[in-house]
């Protein structure tokens, strides 16, 4: 499926914004019904378009938090960035019945199917969890039987976006492992404390060796996570990355 | 159509003139890769020109560093959005890498090969006359390992993911082959002044 999952151009559209949810201090999450949608893999982005009233324009790319399902909306969970550009107006302005543009869906290689099998290792730091939440919402809607490990790295916890959803899906899943460490402040029960090391990728791969890995977040985290996973003796053709790039959000 | 309550920042009249469509400027330097960074062995390293399968020529990393560098200067620009005003690169123009093989351009296309399995064609016209290098100092110093080095291709005038990092060969080819990011949607040329990011842009 690699390479499939472009149409063959991709033409702006909009969107209306259906809910909008506070979803951690930094952090809300918008659900957005496009006019025209047939659907994206788990793992792809769109690109966001704002337009000013004399015609200036803004782009940026958000990665898809929701599962592909055939309800025709997608959810944008977005970090708001203090010197941003896009990411203010999505907090501070965007609310229920406004209208934006965007087109998509696009990427073809950060993205997980059935198909493309398990098991499945995936690591997040912190808003890096958005495009990785879709594979593991999918993979429960479709193919629960896959083994999949889910490691998180959030500041507090506080800062975990979806949480109650990802400890609900870890304490009831059995094929799914959810290791949450927090990096600025102690571990709570069932938590870990401190930034990503060995020891934690040690516990991540204790099941097994995963088929495909995926790791999202900021260039240093996702640098450091795949030099652990590596390390660990994962092949490096089975890791995929997406690293959060520009600070103008 | 403007979108309710968007005014955004806009770049200053000398930026907005270097920032092609959709663009906004980072004053840091992203890393955007589909994988891990890979460590390449400098014992290992080579760079190798080929004709369709035909390897023409072959250079050692010692071999290569005696090649003529030259500096460049230009703007960046990433399909992710990001713009970067003139980074400072020195390297061995494609000009210059072909005159020291003897060959002419044997085809109109070209694609870029990588250590790590990854791939990207330029046309060989957007290569050669003086407009892209293998480069392998950024800012004065050895390319870092995340931003392609030992060795990245330069290509400053298309999308940024065209100038492959961890370059080890061009090779000349018949047809215009799609490299990784072109079987996956995007553009098979990427001209940010053109917007063109995406199949079909």
């Amino acid at each position: 499926m690699d390479g499939s999952a472009q149409p063959k151009r991709l033409l702006w559209q909009e969107a209306v914004i259906e809910a909008v949810h506070v979803e951690t201090p930094t952090v809300k999450s918008f659900r957005l019904r496009p006019d025209i949608w047939t659907g994206f893999t788990a793992g792809q982005h769109v690109d966001i378009r704002l337009t000013a009233p004399d015609g200036y324009q803004a782009q940026r790319s958000y990665s898809i938090g929701s599962a592909p399902n055939t309800s025709g909306t997608i959810e944008l969970a977005i970090e708001a960035l203090p010197d941003g550009e896009v990411s203010p107006f999505f907090h501070d302005v965007a609310d229920v019945g406004d209208r934006i543009e965007l087109r998509g869906p696009i990427g073809g290689h950060f993205i997980w199917d059935q198909p493309l099998g398990g098991p499945i290792l995936l690591v997040a730091g912190g808003s890096g969890l958005v495009p990785l939440m879709s594979i593991l919402r999918h993979r429960a809607a479709v193919a629960p039987d896959i083994p999949a490990v889910l490691v998180v790295s959030a500041r507090r916890y506080d800062d975990l976006i979806w949480r109650e959803e990802l400890l609900r899906r870890a304490d009831e899943d059995a094929n799914l492992k959810v290791i949450v460490t927090l990096t600025r402040e102690q571990a709570r029960p069932g938590l870990r404390f401190g930034r990503i090391d060995m020891k934690l990728m040690d516990d991540a791969l204790a099941g097994g060796r995963p088929a495909l890995t995926y790791i999202c977040g900021s260039t240093p985290f996702v640098e450091a996570a795949a030099d652990l996973v590596l390390a660990a003796g994962v092949p490096f053709e089975t890791v995929r990355t997406e690293r959060y790039g520009g600070a103008k959000g | 159509m403007a979108t309710r309550g968007f005014f955004g920042k806009r770049p200053s009249e000398g930026e907005s003139d270097r920032l092609p469509p959709g663009q906004y400027l980072t004053e840091d330097f992203p890393v955007l890769s589909a994988g891990p960074t890979p460590r390449v062995d400098m014992e290992k390293w080579s760079f190798t020109l080929k004709d369709g399968v035909r390897p023409v020529a072959r250079w050692s990393w010692d071999e290569f560093t005696k090649l003529p560098h030259v500096k460049l200067t230009r703007d960046i620009h990433c399909v992710t959005k990001w713009s970067k005003f003139n980074t400072a690169w020195s390297g061995v123009m494609i000009d210059d890498i072909l005159a020291e093989a003897g060959i002419a351009p044997p085809t109109a296309f070209t694609l870029a090969h990588s250590f790590d399995g990854y791939t990207t064609n330029v046309p060989t016209a957007d290569l050669v006359d003086g407009k892209a290098m293998i480069a392998t100092a950024y800012e004065g110093k050895p390319i870092t390992p995340d931003h392609g080095g030992p060795a990245r291709l330069l290509v400053p005038h298309l999308y940024f993911w065209k100038s492959a990092k961890w370059v080890n060969g061009l090779q000349f080819t018949k047809r215009d082959e799609g490299g990784f990011w072109e079987l996956r949607g995007y553009n098979m040329y990427g001209d940010p002044w053109r917007e063109q990011r995406f199949t079909g842009d």
